[in-house]
């Protein structure tokens, strides 16, 4: 048995690289700083360790005929998930490249909230040992973030030491919208969070009267979805007042129709605090499952985050049209791979279509796939880099054991070159 | 395989060669002698009328990072103006003002280049700068690392650290980040920036750390020389783009006390306050320092008319500018307590007075700075317009009367303020070697680059002689990188991986004892995972590293 130290996690988008990982063979054990969200996932015992065709085991290079076989006479195959690490993603696009496919990312609903913001009117944003060191005051809109990320508040809020706070227990935490689930948002003095909820749907309001507030634009209304105008005033007179704010919000939990023109408002709220003379910054939850990597790596190669389509012989991006379960369901693909190396639970949409899995060992299906290749996880199988959600650190995945299991650059470069 | 390049007119000013009709060699990837063995020569290209150059070298363009990343998630639309077909041996991507990666290597290939340098890694950010710029195909690469407002630099500075701890932390970043030189950009500014400080004058204090503009530059300066880099310290000066910014530059290559520096994109710190717009020329000042000012040398980082996009680490002056952002979006950034950026789209217009003025004042620049050697063609790709201007640009400058044509039909009252008309210098095709091969190998310190002598790397492009500069530079007859031909009639034939060159200048182990705590207490990563490992770079079988020698050694 031996242990590894100081070990980065793909799985929880925030980048904790201080894991202590327990390595029996292929077994592993979390034996420092575990989370809901990172435990399970290294924990996770590998079951299949070889191919399977029609559900038959085979060996890897059969696999990998039988797939460029399915992908040769298709005219618009989909290549969905997209969750795995960079040179998984550089291969994911070869093969869309080389097959004309569509590549749809497994998260890019959520992130489209995001995208669409940006690409409208941009934002003014900041990464984690900012906030971690200059953050006075915190507002989460929408969100609950200790549910996202279970270690936020105790490695980015509650840290003993920050380089530009005296004190980093009496910073300023305010939900809107959403209430905390746990405590973990109460400082180690015993400072609580201002909470002001309400329903999701009525978000747009709230946020758009924080905005006029922020403007100093009259509001006539007293209270706006049971949250009282004075109580938001406050909450601008504390972004205006702060020595650098932060706005945070998890697009994923804005599941409401144009929930994108919430995120441009809050976007908006920034820039306007900006420019009265303040500084603050937006700060987007992101980065699960790969997630940012698919965007980052579809950005550098085609020019266009992770919903694309090659099917012309060059990378067309439609956030909406290019929708694998839209394509799927409506009889518009005629071949689907699924890339899931980080969560055996997120398994391939339903479809009658010819299916190729390239998943964690130990996804099981309702309906067999025609292919399914189990792959090593990066930053327990094989080496890799990930993106954190603040989009600028791309962290370097360490390899953690010997499984034997190949990666998905592999199993996807393989493909490509039987095509 | 000998392969004979026969009869081509040479112009290879690191050897003193200028137009001469000669032979060149190569063999396994080199330039070789002409053998004397009898070997017999397995190809022959017949390059009797054709003009030979080294690969040109862009000596700073936005091609890694972040934040070009950023600029092309921010503009869908102008990719879409610009797709680019996959071909038996090429990706498909898409063009213009940030075009993807494997596009960018294919157009910098088919214009004859064969090496381009990212002059802003941030620290923290270089390991996406290696991995956007190892999808870069054909060319090789290289980057500037970013220091000046990284905090740790700055809690030096305020502790009154010695200047050999400086340069221990200099070149432990260095090598951690992978780079060949350093880069500051807005000494200290971006920092200032998050303490809410919205300009920062080359000695006005930063409001935390007491340390002004001047100090972290005369510091690194002297890091940079002290630890032997090759290529002088990297300055993005103070107040871009502010009209009488012309004072900071001149300020700025006085106070570097006679320290190696370069000044980039100097067209855009070469502002004065004349006139009725209060924004004129400081071209002639600018060119006339630099040509007293032996231990200066500069890039332009030329403006060309058309829709761009300006990506740079300096968010201070990115947010000051962002009101004139065309589209109207925008991104700033704080990044990691090491730097920031700003993405904001431009678009030049030659009957906009100011833009027009910036075009002429690059020009004057140009053609007023007299040693080519130390003046490089560059337009900030894609700040002043996207790289793939460049062989328009050239012809600005070896064609006087296409100039004049050109200055006829800006902004009038621009044409007023600017002398261009009065200058008749015409670039060379020996100058023109030089500020794109010869000069700019020299300053990055490029072992073995941008020369056609026996020995060296086996880089070379093959145009026809044509007057119109701009269709002969536009597109070569051949480019041959490490021997191997990559474009032929301008279109890229097959597909190689340059190198990424580095250096590793030397240092204090002991740094890390202040450096690994500094990192557990207040960022966000371990010291071990921030270092950027050589198989990093390798691994996917396609990159490498070449280490360059430091000043002085062998």
């Amino acid at each position: 048995m031996t242990e590894i130290t100081e070990v980065p996690s793909p799985f929880c988008g925030i980048g904790t690289d201080d894991l202590a990982i327990r390595v029996d063979g292929l077994s592993l054990q979390v034996a420092a700083n575990g989370c809901a969200v990172n435990t399970p996932g290294f924990e996770q015992p590998i079951t299949d360790t070889s191919p399977r065709v029609g559900g038959q085991a085979v060996d890897l290079d059969t696999a990998v005929a039988k797939a460029a076989a399915l992908l040769r006479d298709t005219k618009q195959p989909v290549i969905a998930g997209c969750a795995t690490d960079v040179n998984g993603m550089r291969g994911l696009l070869a093969l869309a490249d080389k097959s004309g496919a569509v590549v749809d990312n497994v998260n890019f609903p959520a992130a489209r909230r995001n995208l669409l913001a940006l690409q409208d009117s941009g934002w003014m944003n900041t990464t984690l040992a900012e906030l971690k060191n200059r953050c006075d005051v915190l507002l989460i809109v929408g969100t609950d973030l200790e549910a996202f990320a279970p270690r936020f508040f105790e490695r980015y809020l509650w840290n003993e030491q920050s380089m530009f706070l005296d004190n980093t227990a009496s910073r300023d935490v305010i939900y809107l919208g959403k209430a905390p689930s746990g405590d973990a948002s109460t400082s180690p003095a015993g400072k609580t969070a201002t909470v002001l909820t309400c329903a999701d749907a009525d978000l747009p309001d709230v946020v758009a009267v924080l905005a006029a507030l922020i403007k100093k634009q009259p509001v006539l209304a007293q209270n706006v979805a049971g949250i009282a105008v004075t109580d938001l005033q406050a909450v601008a007179d504390k972004l205006k007042t702060a020595q650098y704010g932060v706005i945070l919000w998890g697009a994923a939990a804005l599941a409401y129709d144009h929930a994108e023109l919430t995120v441009q408002t809050i976007c908006n709220i920034v820039k306007d605090i900006n420019l009265q003379g303040t500084r603050c910054s937006g700060f987007p939850l992101g980065g699960r499952e790969g997630d940012q990597t698919a965007n980052q790596v579809c950005g550098w190669t085609t020019g266009y985050p992770a919903r694309v389509n090659f099917a012309r012989g060059y990378p067309e991006y439609d956030p909406f049209l290019y929708d694998s379960q839209a394509m799927l369901a409506n009889g518009e693909a005629d071949a689907l791979i699924w890339v899931h190396a980080f969560n055996v639970n997120a398994k391939p949409p339903r479809t009658t279509l010819p299916t190729i899995v390239i998943g964690r060992s130990g996804m099981t299906f309702e309906k067999e796939p025609d292919v399914f290749i189990p792959v090593g996880t990066p930053g327990i199988d094989h080496a890799g880099h990930a993106y954190r959600l603040d989009n600028v650190v791309a962290i370097r995945l360490k390899k953690l054991r010997d499984s034997g299991l190949p990666s998905t650059a592999e199993v996807l470069h393989a493909i490509e070159q039987a095509l | 395989m000998l392969i004979k390049l026969t009869g081509g007119t040479v112009y290879d000013p690191a050897s003193g060669i200028a137009g001469q009709q000669q032979d060149l060699f190569i063999q396994d990837g080199r330039i070789v002698d002409a053998p004397t063995d009898g070997r017999p020569v397995d190809q022959e290209y017949d390059l009797r009328g054709k003009v030979v150059m080294s690969g040109a070298i862009d000596m700073h363009t936005h091609i890694g990072g972040g934040k070009g990343n950023i600029a092309r998630t921010l503009l869908p639309e102008d990719h879409r103006l610009d797709p680019v077909h996959r071909t038996p041996v090429t990706r498909s991507g898409n063009g213009h003002a940030m075009p993807s990666t494997y596009v960018a290597g294919y157009r910098y290939a088919e214009m004859g280049y064969t090496a381009c340098f990212e002059p802003a890694v941030l620290p923290i950010n270089a390991r996406q700068a290696h991995m956007e710029m190892g999808d870069t195909p054909i060319v090789d690469k290289g980057g500037y690392v970013m220091l000046g407002s990284d905090d740790f630099l700055l809690r030096m500075l305020t502790a009154k650290k010695d200047q050999k701890a400086i340069n221990d932390y200099v070149a432990w970043t260095l090598n951690a980040a992978k780079g060949i030189g350093i880069k500051v950009v807005n000494a200290g500014g971006i920092n200032a920036f998050k303490f809410n400080q919205r300009k920062l004058d080359l000695d006005e204090k930063n409001s935390h750390y007491d340390v002004t503009p001047r100090q972290i530059l005369q510091t690194l300066a002297r890091a940079v020389k002290e630890l032997g880099i090759t290529h002088p310290l990297h300055v993005h000066g103070c107040n871009l783009g502010v009209p009488g910014n012309l004072e900071t530059t001149l300020n700025t290559i006085q106070g570097i006390e006679g320290l190696p520096m370069h000044l980039t994109h100097i067209q855009f710190h070469s502002y004065g306050t004349e006139g009725d717009f209060k924004f004129s020329s400081g071209a002639a000042q600018i060119a006339e320092a630099i040509n007293q000012n032996k231990n200066i040398s500069a890039d332009v980082g030329q403006i060309l008319f058309g829709q761009t996009v300006t990506a740079s680490g300096d968010n201070m002056r990115q947010h000051a500018n962002h009101r004139f952002a065309s589209p109207n979006k925008w991104v700033c950034m704080d990044i990691e307590c090491d730097a920031g950026c700003g993405v904001v789209p431009f678009k030049y217009k030659d009957q906009n007075f100011v833009n027009a003025l910036q075009w002429a004042i690059g020009l004057e620049i140009f053609l007023l700075v007299e040693d080519p050697w130390r003046i490089f063609l560059t337009t900030d790709h894609p700040n002043g317009a996207p790289f793939t201007s460049y062989p328009h640009l050239i012809r600005l400058l070896m064609d006087r009367s296409f100039r004049n044509d050109m200055l006829a039909t800006i902004h009038p009252e621009a044409q007023k303020m600017t002398t261009l008309a009065s200058i008749e210098r015409e670039y060379s095709l020996s100058e023109i070697a030089i500020m794109t091969r010869a000069g700019a190998a020299r300053i990055i310190g490029l072992k073995d680059r941008g020369a056609l002598s026996p020995g060296n790397f086996a880089d070379i492009t093959v145009y026809t002689e044509n007057a119109d500069r701009q269709a002969m530079f536009t597109k070569p007859d051949y480019v041959f990188k490490d021997g191997e031909l990559v474009v032929r009639d301008g279109q890229v034939v097959k597909v190689t991986w340059g190198t990424t060159h580095i250096v590793k200048p030397e240092y204090d182990l002991s740094i890390e004892n202040e450096l690994k705590p500094y990192f557990d207490k207040y960022l966000t990563m371990k010291l071990g995972n921030f270092k950027i490992s050589d198989d990093e770079i390798s691994e996917d079988g396609r990159g490498s590293l070449t280490a360059h020698p430091l000043r002085g050694a062998a």
